[in-house]
């Protein structure tokens, strides 16, 4: 890995179990910043389990215990003193299914930052959200119809702008298109480049061509250990493992 | 090789089909049979005393002279009932269901489930018997005026017996909302009260409407607890530490009583059944109604 | 562009004022629910004290053995509970029969038509009358039109058609529970559409639809209002030895005695609720072991 700037986020050893189950084995991996960092595996493989770790979305699930540490900018998200709400304003996340609440598509957008706060005029900051996740022109006359009149790829959207109004450093995307047609699926893999930028993603995928075509780094995991990780290139096309080889030309999985 | 017989008529399979079908329908005959008779015994107590005089008069005495048949004493009675045990079974009720659904882990539900459904079952004479001699003693030492018999005493069992409803129907109506959409609310950095209060309570909101409704609907046409505790005054009043008669326990007092079967006052049973009978129908159609759609909404 | 704007916001693990509201706010929230679901499990517990405390030092064989009487120290509830047993055993062979009956024919036999759908909304909505309203029709029909008066056989009568509603739905969802293959595999060897029904789907349903019965019957028993309506005794110093006998029942026992203003009466009442209690808490415990055994196969 040529990349020398310090990492944004990383996980320590970390291994995560479910009563007693290890899901995620002793993963130590960085996130660097306004980067696209895939992670890819077989179902069931743990990257799900890895990617919530990072915004402490597994604090909700019973009998989860985690070791090893998770690192933001220097300091460690599962800190004593570190409230998961502050971890989440500035690490967001996009679900695997679009859950846009059921509220109006102003609402679903301009929520997260009343309860939080958020200083400026939440008009401008629902706009901007909604023009960073390309929606604003399919919505922009209908914003107090319900969310859930949308389609799947437009509430999906809608999601990722829920996300961006939080103005989170890093959003994790937990495989954002599984739920979607080709098409709203390569609205958002162009989306997702644009959103580089700006942000840091990480993207769980079991979609091997779009890791290919969005991300920087890849990470392959197996069995929740992490088996390969490096630029994208050089993980499709110069694997060093025999398993990521196998893996990513189709041959397992 | 023979063709395929036409098929025969299987008369035992048209019997049974036949005995099936009329199992069903007992529904509603009885459906049917309560409406007639109501409507039937009703027609012939409107003979006797104008529509007027039983929906706008305000004085309830028809076992003794002067007779007077306005029933809106006994609509002030079973009023006062609904929203003191509205008070305690709403807000208490919605509260067990939060906990259930949002915080409670799956040990302290399946100790909390079944002492609520244990509270459901237990007969509701024996909450009469609980208001008699606990729950009245009780109020008269807090506060100076309270009678023997009181609405008060009534409402607050009233809304123990209907709490363990409110609190399963609620549960289930909160447990429907998908995990996702707390998931989504705690990703943009909300706290458990502003995930349960400003997402989860509203995205449930018609199923919990469904239950309050169904929770008022029990206490109209909750019987023997009002019969022992709230008295037998029909009593135009809004105070609750009064003796009172509801609908309900007026039907029981004639019951009680040697009203020969045919007169006047045997009818006013039939008169008060139909409205009481009108008001719960309605609220559970209405419940009924609500709930379905809430559960079109999340299948 | 305005992202990523950290200089807005404090470091991790110095949160700010309003958050630590927020908070505070949640905390007490979930104290809340936690202390109010305590308090509703609490008042099941200082229920059971109450009546405990009331009515153990009442019960004894001659409790259960003797008639009422004026007398509190001579009286019992043997005729209570021989008429609740009566009442209990009539009601389960009228309401077990009809109420699968309906079910199986709106499971498995019921065309998708308007009168099917009519038949279900109507259940439903049955489930929500008042229960005293079925004593208004028992004592019209039974009592009265059929000429059964103040009988066993009225008050079984009044509590099937109370009870129907309850038992039809969770017979229904017994029998909806098992698996569409097994009726497939079943009409594939030819069975006729009753053989079906009878050689599999209801002895795959039959522990959900008796616990779903039992559940029914424990309702009966601790209703006391429809059977008040027809006229059951509060006074009955015999058993039924039929079901055309007059008789009375446990909670119109206890009802009674509740209604009195005499203290040793009150107590009487608890040693009958303990009566009353302990067939229900046997029937639920029942339901549960038929449930256990269902799932176990």
């Amino acid at each position: 890995m040529k990349n020398t700037d310090l990492p944004l986020l990383e996980a320590r050893g970390v291994t995560i179990s479910y009563s007693g189950n290890a899901a995620v084995k002793d993963v130590s991996l960085a996130i660097y910043e306004k980067k696209i960092t895939a992670i890819i595996g077989p179902s069931g493989c743990g990257k799900s389990t890895l990617l919530r770790s990072l915004n402490r979305m597994n604090d909700f699930i019973d009998n989860v215990t985690q070791e090893g540490q998770i690192l933001y900018r220097n300091s460690d998200l599962y800190g004593a003193d570190v409230d998961p709400v502050e971890v989440r304003l500035r690490i967001g996340m996009v679900f695997q299914r679009p859950n846009p609440f059921p509220k109006s598509i102003f609402r679903n957008v301009a929520w997260g930052p009343t309860i939080n706060r958020l200083p400026g005029d939440i008009n401008v900051r629902v706009e901007r959200a909604l023009k960073q996740a390309a929606l604003w022109n399919e919505v922009k006359d209908r914003l107090d119809d319900s969310a859930l009149n949308l389609s799947g790829g437009q509430q999906q959207r809608l999601c990722i702008a829920r996300a961006l109004a939080m103005e989170p450093e890093v959003i994790l995307m937990d495989e954002p298109c599984s739920a979607l047609d080709p098409v709203s699926t390569a609205r958002i893999e162009d989306l997702m480049y644009e959103l580089k930028q700006n942000y840091t993603i990480v993207i769980v995928t079991h979609n091997m061509q779009q890791a290919s075509r969005v991300s920087d780094y890849t990470a392959f995991l197996e069995s929740g250990r992490l088996i390969e990780y490096g630029d994208t290139d050089e993980v499709f096309t110069r694997p060093k493992q025999k398993r990521t080889e196998d893996y990513v030309t189709g041959r397992f999985g | 090789m023979t063709a395929l017989a036409a098929s025969r008529t299987r008369w035992g399979e048209v019997i049974l089909r036949q005995l099936f079908f009329f199992c069903a329908l007992i529904s509603v005959l009885t459906t049917i049979t309560v409406i007639g008779i109501l409507a039937v015994e009703t027609f012939s107590f409107f003979q006797e005393v104008a529509v007027t005089e039983f929906f706008f008069g305000t004085e309830w005495r028809p076992l003794l002279e002067p007779k007077a048949y306005g029933i809106l004493p006994l609509l002030a009675g079973t009023m006062l009932i609904v929203v003191g045990s509205s008070l305690v079974a709403l807000p208490i009720g919605l509260a067990c269901a939060v906990y259930l659904s949002e915080y409670a882990s799956q040990r302290s539900r399946h100790i909390v489930k079944p002492i609520l459904e244990i509270l459901a079952g237990i007969p509701t004479v024996v909450y009469g018997y609980f208001a008699l001699t606990f729950v009245t003693p009780g109020l008269r030492q807090v506060f100076d005026d309270v009678q023997i018999f009181n609405a008060a005493s009534a409402a607050i069992v009233v809304g123990i017996m209907v709490l363990p409803m409110v609190a399963s129907l609620c549960d289930d109506a909160l447990r429907s909302v998908p995990g996702s959409l707390r998931e989504g609310a705690y990703s943009v950095g909300a706290t458990s009260f502003e995930v349960t209060a400003r997402v989860v309570v509203p995205a449930a909101l018609s199923g919990i409407f469904a239950a309050f409704v169904l929770a008022v609907s029990r206490a109209i046409g909750e019987t023997m607890a009002v019969t022992l505790a709230a008295g037998a005054t029909p009593n135009l009043t809004l105070n609750p530490l009064e003796s009172i008669q509801t609908m309900t326990a007026y039907m029981v007092q004639v019951s009680l009583g040697d009203t020969p079967s045919g007169g006047l006052a045997y009818k006013t049973l039939f008169a008060v059944a139909s409205v009481l009978f009108t008001i719960t129908l309605a609220m559970n159609l209405l419940a009924n109604k609500v709930m379905r759609k809430f559960q079109e909404v999340y299948d | 562009m305005a992202a990523n704007d950290l200089t807005k916001r404090p470091a991790l693990g110095q949160r700010s004022a309003s958050l630590r509201r927020r908070h505070l706010l949640a905390a007490l929230f979930k104290a809340c629910c936690v202390g109010l679901t305590a308090a509703a499990v609490a008042v099941l517990g200082l229920l059971i004290y109450q009546v405990a405390a009331d009515g153990l030092p009442w019960l004894d064989m001659q409790f259960l053995t003797n008639f009422p009487s004026r007398f509190a120290e001579k009286a019992g509830v043997k005729s209570a509970l021989f008429g609740t047993l009566w009442i209990v055993t009539l009601t389960a062979l009228i309401s077990l029969p009809v109420g699968v009956l309906a079910a199986i024919y709106l499971e498995d036999y019921a065309p998708p038509s308007r009168l099917t759908r009519v038949i279900e909304i109507n259940i439903a909505n049955l489930a929500g009358v008042p229960s005293i309203v079925y004593g208004i029709l028992g004592l019209a029909i039974f009592v009265r039109f059929m000429g059964l008066e103040r009988s066993v056989l009225a008050g079984a009568l009044t509590m099937s058609l109370l009870i129907l509603p309850v038992i039809i739905i969770s017979a229904k969802e017994a029998i909806r529970a098992v698996p569409a293959s097994i009726r497939l595999a079943a009409f594939a060897v030819g069975a006729t559409h009753w053989q079906v029904v009878r050689a599999h789907v209801l002895p795959a349903a039959l522990p959900g639809i008796l616990t779903g019965v039992i559940l029914a019957l424990s309702r009966a028993i601790g209703e006391t209002a429809p059977l008040i309506m027809i006229g059951a005794l509060t006074y009955v110093a015999f058993v039924p030895a039929g079901p055309m006998d007059e008789f009375t029942a446990l909670p119109i026992q206890i009802f009674n005695w509740v209604s009195r203003p005499q203290q040793e009466f009150h107590e009487l009442a608890a040693a009958g609720i303990i009566v009353l209690l302990v067939v229900l808490l046997s029937m639920n415990a029942l339901a549960v072991l038929i449930r256990y055994q269902g799932t176990r196969k």
